[in-house]
């Protein structure tokens, strides 16, 4: 028996990003231990960074290739390749967030790194999968970090409250997908994608009632982790108490690699099916929009907002993927990365004004940022504009492909509920700018017990021009560049979207659909 | 001579942001300086305009080419005289806040926001592409918001959010039906997609897509005008916004509406404008008799204006879907006398406020004409040429709609004749109350400064100058409108109706 096994043919040059990502992992976990204070502060999230750069080089290296890895179970094309260069960018701002942040020092600097470095290889896995085995290995890979992020402020109540919720959730969710996976795999007696599209196709099962459990299982398993409604309601909690770096990479990273396995398995595998899945994902993203927009508005805490917020942007999204074109899918891909850097804006200014204030992420710490700090209240308000859709800004032009591709897939009236939904985010999202610029410099906190922690809020001196200088140098360099970048992006991806454009149709070019 | 519109376009703005760059009183004046270049060249357009009509000085770049969406600019008979009013209207707010010193606190913010707002309104005026007006169409709004935001009135937050929220109702709605438009315009001939006007008035969607994309422009229209039913956010919006931003603001927004439907909605969606044409002269005449008479109640000054405008952007509306070339030169001059008009009176606003010890409230004024005979006799002529005596431009933008809609609907006539009279009360009314009467308990009645005589004489000056020559606007503007109202008089042909019935005059 032996004797007839092969040894397996591996591509290394095709896995060396995921390569990358992994032995990055190790690595940073290693050199996490060392005894310097420099090493576990300073080196470990440079060799983070070092590690994602070199993913990035090394996808950016394979951008031309279509490759099938590991007796096909994973893909590497440009859909694959695009996902992760997103994810990866989104990992590298998080990294910077996360630099100087509490929760890397609570749970000590190696491990944070390599948890994000995990992840982000899960996401990978995910959206590379060609198979249903090798996609839950992925959603796995990507999701059990992120309950540890989640709970990295080891000192927090909130933060452990956030970890503990998204296991519980998140594991329901998982386990949801997996059954949903295994009635597939009953139906059709394959795994992988590319057979069960068959299976369905010849053996004419698009109505047969394993099929269709199996897929509305994997929807409701999806959309669980992709934070739709109506499976959304761990979001708003897990989002706010959860570190803010963490936050801003599970709002971002994990949406992305969720849609990037929708789109892999309804519109390829299940294609056949389609008129079976359609309509569950339209009613879900139209209850998405409606829900994460309505609950966005009254909110207090910036992170729930923009929790909230992310679940209609994720509802924006979906309307992408459910018309099932070539289009809808460059709409994707555009919007996410719209996305992604006033997303990144916003949570940087949070971390910022976390870091600088007393009131956390309250909306209230950003008053007066306009006159203190035009330029950090400039990304931000450029951010919500851009989350909001109004023109020159990134957001326009991204919302503008994707109502093209509703009317274009005959779903026309999809296109009015992101534009209702648009309306609707403009009465939270506006608020915040007017924060920002409506007072002027506002007061230092007044000295004394602060509401939220319950102490002391500065121990002696009167709380001067000098206490305030303080506080603002306290933010980091480096979150600051991030938010201007994220910001700056934002508008000038709205003026010149050309660049996008041309990305993202050449993603999408080769997976097969009209 | 060669004429790029984009310097014209984008010099507001970049004046804003120099401003922004520099400390004190000194921004005020580079915005002063950023809006009378913009006047001086959009001087020269009008100068090297040719009567002839037809897209002129057109700029035409991809912009997105994905979506086939142009950077397409052109000057057009419809446009030009609006854009010459934009810079005056906006210089004028620019060296009364220069002035005045206004605003106390961030000048540099508050240049580079009317910048933006300039820029924005022209680029509106220029766009000849619909995704790319739609574009403009919102953007002009963002500055408003912030303008109100940081230096509005008390009540200013919920106020403005709920301006920026209803107008922009129809303004994203109007961007489905913008998209749409390209997309079925694709579907039918099978070619690349393309948004510019020219490009789809070769196509025109089918009739029942017409219908309802003609109902998201036509709503987006009106709400920003504002029309009577969906004036909501007005009251709340004009008493909170600062003044001299509100003066390009009531002057300015509406009339890109108005010029919107002209441009956009009457040729591309001809069939639209046919079948809603009753339902549009409803909404015309309900605002025309709803913002008199709420003008006439009205105390609060702003608000007399603000509903004035509701009753004369009424009449612009029966102007325009009159559906003929009267109705339609009519609707045209009368955005341009209502903004020039408009402008100034809410300067006069201020004025007034700071002769009855800062009350905008009519009940507060009274007697301010006693020591000031001149502001006196310039406010007079502004509250004329609102009402619209004869001799006045606006009654010859006025009588021209009236005929019009005369010629293809009497009974409207009819009633809109009712809002000329009332246009009599309300304006009367605003002048006796606040400048005769007994005097005000707080007033001091005091002669206008020469400061605010710079900058409302000039304005009046321009008032004066266009009612004795309307030519000046009516020639400019006569073959672009007959070119807009070709689509429609073809639809109602195809639709076997007789020419008549939409009010095709006599040959």
């Amino acid at each position: 028996m032996l004797a007839a096994v092969k040894a397996p043919v591996i591509d290394w040059a095709g896995l060396s990003p995921l390569i990358a990502l992994l032995g990055g992992a190790v690595l940073v976990l290693v050199l996490g231990l060392a005894g310097f204070r420099v090493v576990r502060t300073q080196w470990v999230p440079t060799l983070t960074l070092a590690a994602f750069g070199a993913a990035i080089g090394l996808l950016l290296w394979q951008w031309d290739s279509d490759l099938s890895l590991i007796e096909g179970t994973l893909r590497l094309d440009r859909l694959t390749i695009l996902v992760t260069l997103i994810v990866c960018a989104t990992a590298i701002l998080a990294t910077l967030l996360a630099w100087r942040d509490q929760a890397a020092r609570e749970i000590a600097h190696g491990e944070f790194f390599c948890l994000l470095l995990t992840a982000s290889a899960g996401m990978m896995v995910l959206v590379a999968a060609q198979d249903l085995l090798a996609a839950f290995v992925g959603l796995e890979l990507l999701s059990m970090p992120l309950y540890v992020l989640c709970a990295s402020r080891l000192r927090a109540a909130r933060s452990l409250e956030s970890g503990l919720k998204y296991l519980i959730v998140g594991s329901v969710g998982s386990a949801t997908l997996l059954y949903g996976f295994a009635l597939l795999y009953g139906a059709s007696g394959t795994t992988s994608y590319a057979g069960i599209a068959k299976a369905i196709e010849t053996g004419g099962l698009a109505g047969d009632p394993l099929v269709l459990t199996g897929a509305a299982l994997a929807v409701v398993g999806l959309a669980f982790k992709a934070s739709l409604a109506p499976f959304h309601q761990w979001t708003p909690d897990v989002y706010e108490g959860a570190p803010t770096p963490v936050t801003a990479f599970m709002s971002v990273a994990t949406k992305i690699a969720a849609f990037g396995v929708i789109v892999r398995l309804f519109d390829v595998a299940l294609a056949p099916a389609v008129d079976d899945w359609k309509p569950i994902w339209i009613a879900i993203a139209v209850i998405s929009i409606v829900v994460g927009n309505v609950g966005a508005l009254g909110q207090s805490s910036l992170k729930r907002l923009l929790a909230y917020s992310s679940i209609a942007q994720a509802g924006y999204i979906l309307v992408g993927v459910v018309v099932f074109t070539d289009l809808g899918v460059q709409a994707v891909l555009l919007y996410i990365v719209v996305y992604l850097f006033a997303n990144i804006a916003a949570f940087a200014v949070v971390t910022l004004r976390e870091r600088e204030t007393d009131l956390g992420d309250d909306i209230g710490a950003l008053r007066g940022l306009g006159a203190k700090r035009p330029l950090m209240a400039l990304s931000m308000t450029l951010a919500m504009l851009s989350l909001a859709g109004l023109p020159a800004t990134a957001g326009f032009v991204g919302k503008l492909r994707l109502i093209e591709a509703a009317a274009d897939g005959g779903l026309t009236w999809l296109g009015v509920m992101i534009v209702i939904g648009s309306m609707i985010s403009l009465a939270y999202y506006l608020p915040v700018a007017a924060a920002m610029w409506r007072e002027e410099a506002a007061a230092t906190p007044e000295p004394g017990i602060d509401p939220r922690t319950g102490r002391p809020a500065l121990a002696g001196g009167a709380p001067g021009a000098a206490d305030a200088a303080a506080a603002d140098g306290r933010g980091g360099w480096e979150v600051t560049l991030v938010a201007f970048v994220c910001g700056a992006a934002s508008l000038v991806f709205g003026i010149v979207p050309q660049p996008l454009f041309d990305l993202v149709e050449q993603a999408a070019r080769g997976l097969g659909l009209s | 001579m060669t004429i790029h519109l984009s310097i014209v376009l984008w010099l507001p703005l970049a004046a804003g942001v120099l401003a922004l760059l520099v400390r004190g009183s000194l921004a005020r004046w580079i915005s002063v300086l950023g809006a009378l270049a913009t006047l001086a060249y959009a001087i020269v357009i009008v100068a090297d305009y040719d009567v002839g009509g037809g897209l002129q000085h057109v700029t035409d770049e991809m912009w997105i080419g994905a979506l086939g969406i142009h950077y397409k600019l052109a000057v057009s008979g419809l446009s030009v005289v609006l854009i010459l009013t934009t810079a005056v209207v906006f210089l004028g707010a620019a060296l009364w806040s220069a002035l005045r010193g206004e605003p106390g606190s961030r000048p540099g913010l508050y240049a580079v926001l009317m910048g933006l707002a300039q820029s924005g309104v022209l680029g509106a005026f220029m766009a000849q592409d619909i995704v790319l007006f739609v574009a403009f169409f919102d953007l002009m709004l963002v500055p408003y918001y912030f303008l109100t935001i940081v230096w509005g009135g008390p009540r200013r937050g919920p106020a403005v959010l709920k301006l920026f929220v209803y107008t922009l109702v129809g303004s994203l709605l109007m961007l489905v039906g913008a998209v749409a438009t390209g997309v079925l315009a694709k579907a039918g001939d099978g070619g690349a997609t393309s948004f510019a006007i020219s490009d789809l008035q070769q196509s025109l969607v089918s009739s029942g897509s017409q219908k309802w994309i003609f109902l998201t422009f036509a709503i987006a229209f009106l709400v920003k005008m504002p029309a009577f039913p969906f004036h909501g956010w007005m009251p709340d919006g004009y008493t909170q916004m600062p003044l001299a931003p509100l003066a390009t603001f009531t002057a300015l927004l509406s009339k890109v509406a108005a010029y919107g439907f002209l441009v956009i909605a009457l040729p591309l969606y001809p069939q639209g404008a046919i079948e809603f044409q009753m339902l549009m002269l409803t909404v015309a005449l309900a605002s025309i008799l709803y913002g008199s008479a709420m003008a006439f109640t009205a105390t609060n000054t702003r608000l007399v204006l603000g509903y004035s405008s509701v009753a004369q952007l009424g009449f612009i509306i029966v102007g325009i879907f009159a559906l003929n070339e009267r109705g339609g030169d009519g609707a045209l001059l009368q955005s341009v006398n209502h903004a020039l008009v408009a402008a100034p009176l809410m300067l006069v606003v201020a004025m007034l406020a700071a002769r009855a010890g800062g009350s905008e409230d009519l009940r507060d004024m009274g007697g301010i004409a006693t020591r000031a005979p001149a502001f006196a006799a310039v406010f007079l002529v502004l509250t004329y040429a609102l009402l619209a005596m004869p001799g006045s431009t606006n009654f010859i933008g006025e009588y021209l709609i009236l005929l019009g809609v005369f010629t293809s609907k009497i009974v409207v006539a009819f009633v809109a004749a009712v809002g000329v009279a009332g246009a009599a009360v309300y304006g009367l009314r605003l002048y006796i109350r606040a400048m005769h009467n007994r005097t005000g308990p707080a007033v001091g009645a005091r002669e206008m400064t020469a400061r605010e005589a710079l900058v409302i004489v000039p304005l009046m000056l321009v008032v004066l100058a266009l009612s004795l020559y309307p030519q000046f606007g009516l020639q400019r503007t006569e073959h672009a409108v007959k070119t807009s109202l070709v689509a429609v008089q073809d639809a109602a042909h195809d639709r076997g109706e007789t020419l008549a019935a939409i009010g095709k005059e006599e040959r």
